[in-house]
């Protein structure tokens, strides 16, 4: 595609640009900004593709690896403030998913270890580790929040913190599991995944995409269940005293 | 023998006194009413009776023993807590009279669950209903039950029968006067309600503003000598 070409793709900016101005959404500068940054983001991580992918050196992979786990740490952190230490929380859990993903993977040949392969399916299961944080840390702090007279009353009757909050764990690591298990049921017959059309419009075998899509959507699930699980253990403490009290947001 | 006895004892929540310098004592035994008008930190006192909360300041003696030598189950389960909600988990009436049980990995058998039930006026045919469906009384009642579960030394009822009306109100009233007699429980209460404060207490604590004001017989109620007491009751019979 010539770049010529890929600026006529601006025509998908201009209509929500002059939606937004028509019913005064007040979206323009938003719409803009996301643009910009969108291209300037894309052709900067291509660039850097093309030199890792030249280079295919493990340290070049490792630096990219690091990269997208400190950015998806940083990005996710803004919704578990509340959490002591949820930095680190965030590191382990996303450093752990990529670690195991990546370890079947290359350990049991599933792929080549070659950049071309272990980056765009690290860029993957980051990226959706840090969506499945998000998502976990939402549900957790509704569901403390909602339900602090239970909470208290388990910790009144003698209970400790992890019985005291076992119901509100447990429904956020289902909210965070079930999108994945649903998106699998559906898979292809609403939506044909991200990377599998991708793979298809560049023209790859339909067949050969479609089992590289299966590799992924079997490896998103365990990835769902290692963050959420993994970040609700490791976060719940938090949000007691050593005295075995509820840590109320002041 | 004090029950429980207080030196000093102040709470602070971000840099807010909620309670200032109490000194004082619970009788063993005996049933202590805390009155006083909203604010005052009443509930926050009963909180740190039962460690949900910890003082900021000062000493607080269980039993003769220092707060710090229990653990904060062995705490929760010698001196139990009936809150003002009766917060019910999901489940029936059975699942949350267990719930003491349940958490130390013990099973609460039916017999016994029917038992409490009825020592707390309730048929034992609600076992399994589902607890949320329960009346203001009715949950009032479980609540208690299940507080009584962990057989604590001290009971403490935080507005128990403010929800509800006279005729349930004045058959937990008598209930809570019969475990104190028969079973040696000592009760601390707050109530809204002087005259329910003056009909079941031994003692009374009145607070005002985070400080306890004054404490002593019931008395001190009906012939206040202390002005602010006799402002208080004065606007709450009024």
């Amino acid at each position: 595609m010539s770049y010529f070409t890929l600026s006529l793709t601006l025509f998908f900016i201009l209509i929500p640009l002059v939606l937004s101005k028509t019913l005064r959404l007040d979206l323009e500068r938003d719409v803009l900004v996301a643009t910009v940054r969108a291209i300037v983001q894309l052709l900067l991580v291509g660039y850097i593709l093309t030199f890792v992918f030249e280079g295919n050196h493990p340290l070049y992979m490792l630096i990219m690896i690091i990269i997208m786990i400190t950015t998806a740490v940083l990005n996710a952190r803004k919704k578990g403030q509340h959490i002591k230490g949820i930095t680190w929380k965030l590191a382990v859990t996303i450093t752990t998913v990529e670690v195991v993903t990546q370890g079947i993977l290359l350990g049991f040949k599933i792929v080549p270890a070659t950049a071309q392969y272990v980056i765009p399916i690290s860029g993957m299961m980051i990226g959706n580790a840090m969506v499945l944080s998000i998502l976990f840390l939402n549900r957790f702090a509704a569901e403390v929040d909602a339900h602090q007279d239970e909470i208290e009353l388990i910790l009144s009757l003698g209970g400790t913190p992890k019985q005291a909050i076992h119901h509100q764990l447990i429904q956020a690591i289902k909210a965070g599991v079930s999108p994945t298990i649903e998106s699998q049921k559906t898979i292809g017959l609403v939506q044909l995944p991200g990377m599998m059309s991708g793979q298809i419009i560049g023209g790859a075998d339909p067949m050969q995409a479609v089992q590289f899509q299966i590799l992924i959507i079997f490896a998103l699930l365990t990835n769902a269940a290692i963050s959420s699980i993994m970040l609700g253990f490791l976060s719940y403490p938090a949000l007691f005293t050593k005295q075995m009290q509820l840590l109320k947001e002041q | 023998m004090h029950a429980i006895s207080f030196q000093d004892v102040s709470y602070e929540v971000t840099q807010k006194k909620i309670l200032s310098q109490i000194t004082g004592h619970f009788t063993k035994g005996r049933i202590t009413t805390l009155v006083g008008p909203s604010g005052a930190g009443k509930t926050t006192l009963l909180k740190l009776c039962n460690g949900l909360l910890t003082p900021t300041t000062g000493q607080i003696h269980i039993l003769n023993r220092a707060y710090e030598e229990y653990s904060p189950p062995d705490l929760r389960t010698t001196v139990g807590i009936a809150l003002q909600a009766a917060p019910m988990i999901r489940g029936t009436v059975y699942d949350n009279l267990a719930l003491p049980l349940t958490l130390k990995k013990q099973t609460l058998p039916p017999q016994k669950a029917a038992h409490y039930l009825e020592a707390v006026g309730l048929s034992k045919d609600i076992c399994q209903q589902d607890a949320r469906d329960l009346s203001g009384g009715q949950r009032q009642r479980v609540s208690i039950a299940r507080t009584l579960i962990n057989e604590p030394a001290i009971l403490l009822l935080d507005e128990i029968t403010s929800a509800l009306d006279q005729a349930a109100a004045d058959s937990i009233e008598k209930l809570i006067m019969q475990l104190n007699q028969q079973h040696d429980v000592t009760v601390i209460w707050i109530t809204h309600n002087l005259e329910q404060a003056l009909r079941v207490s031994d003692e009374v604590w009145v607070m005002i503003d985070g400080k306890l004001i004054q404490q002593g017989t019931p008395a001190i109620l009906q012939q206040p000598t202390h002005q602010q007491v006799q402002q208080f009751t004065e606007g709450a019979l009024r």
